[in-house]
């Protein structure tokens, strides 16, 4: 669950950045790396998964599906949570400073 | 357990790569390629195309090493891997970064591999391109 729910993270922030491209200015590139990196990462972390339990992998108990659901979204809020701070300290369109330099006219 | 951190180490030794690579191409200036036809592109920087691998290899492990704390492997106090402070669970954990964590630096320096070959061709058919679009 947890890999399918970054999976799907993944191939939307891809779709949303290649719509935005060659503008770029929101760091889209960032979370979509990021979510493909996981969504790698999980998969063989599955297969592993599946090698040692075999089919029993693809019929979880509903508390681990949803513990698993539970996890996954977190994984997403987490990446956004990082995308977000890269974004506001990297600032591609100003906006930080131009508040700040407001400010400081005061 | 701790396969997270195979991954991690990889992002570590490439991203000084990148910084090293980014110098030394900032030295020796942008790389162009020209067609036949005499029309003049500007070549994707290796660092920049390193980047692509760094940023998949830090935002996989960082995402990992979460569900790890969410699992209760990694801990905020020493030994912070609770399967280090066993001799018995150390040795699993030690199998599993040799196992699952090799593989996961390994699939995702094989798609990266991939994605250079790829955008290698890209390139060469965007400067074949160029002409009829102009």
């Amino acid at each position: 669950m947890t890999l399918l729910v970054t999976v799907f993270a993944a191939a939307i922030t891809t779709a949303i950045w290649y719509k935005r491209q060659p503008d770029g200015s929101m760091k889209l590139g960032i979370l979509s790396w990021m979510f493909w990196g996981a969504s790698l990462m999980w998969l063989i972390d599955a297969i592993f998964e599946y090698a040692e339990i075999g089919a029993a992998y693809f019929t979880p108990e509903p508390a681990d599906m949803l513990n698993d659901l539970f996890l996954g979204l977190s994984v997403v809020a987490l990446a956004l949570i990082i995308w977000i701070v890269i974004l506001l300290i990297w600032d591609p369109k100003g906006v930080i400073k131009a508040k700040l330099l407001k400010k400081k006219e005061k | 357990m701790a396969c997270f951190l195979v991954p991690m180490t990889e992002a570590i030794v490439t991203t000084v790569a990148q910084k090293v690579i980014e110098k030394k191409e900032k030295k020796a200036g942008v790389q162009t390629v020209t067609s036949a036809d005499g029309f003049t592109m500007e070549k994707t920087p290796f660092s920049k195309k390193l980047g692509w691998l760094n940023k998949m290899l830090w935002g996989g492990s960082v995402l990992l090493a979460f569900e790890h704390v969410w699992h209760g492997e990694v801990v905020p106090y020493f030994p912070f891997l609770t399967a280090a402070s066993d001799p018995a669970d150390a040795a699993e954990m030690l199998h599993e970064m040799g196992t699952a964590g090799v593989c996961m630096a390994a699939i995702v320096t094989v798609v990266w591999i991939g994605m250079l070959v790829v955008s290698k061709s890209l390139e060469k058919r965007a400067l074949k391109a160029l002409p009829a679009t102009k």
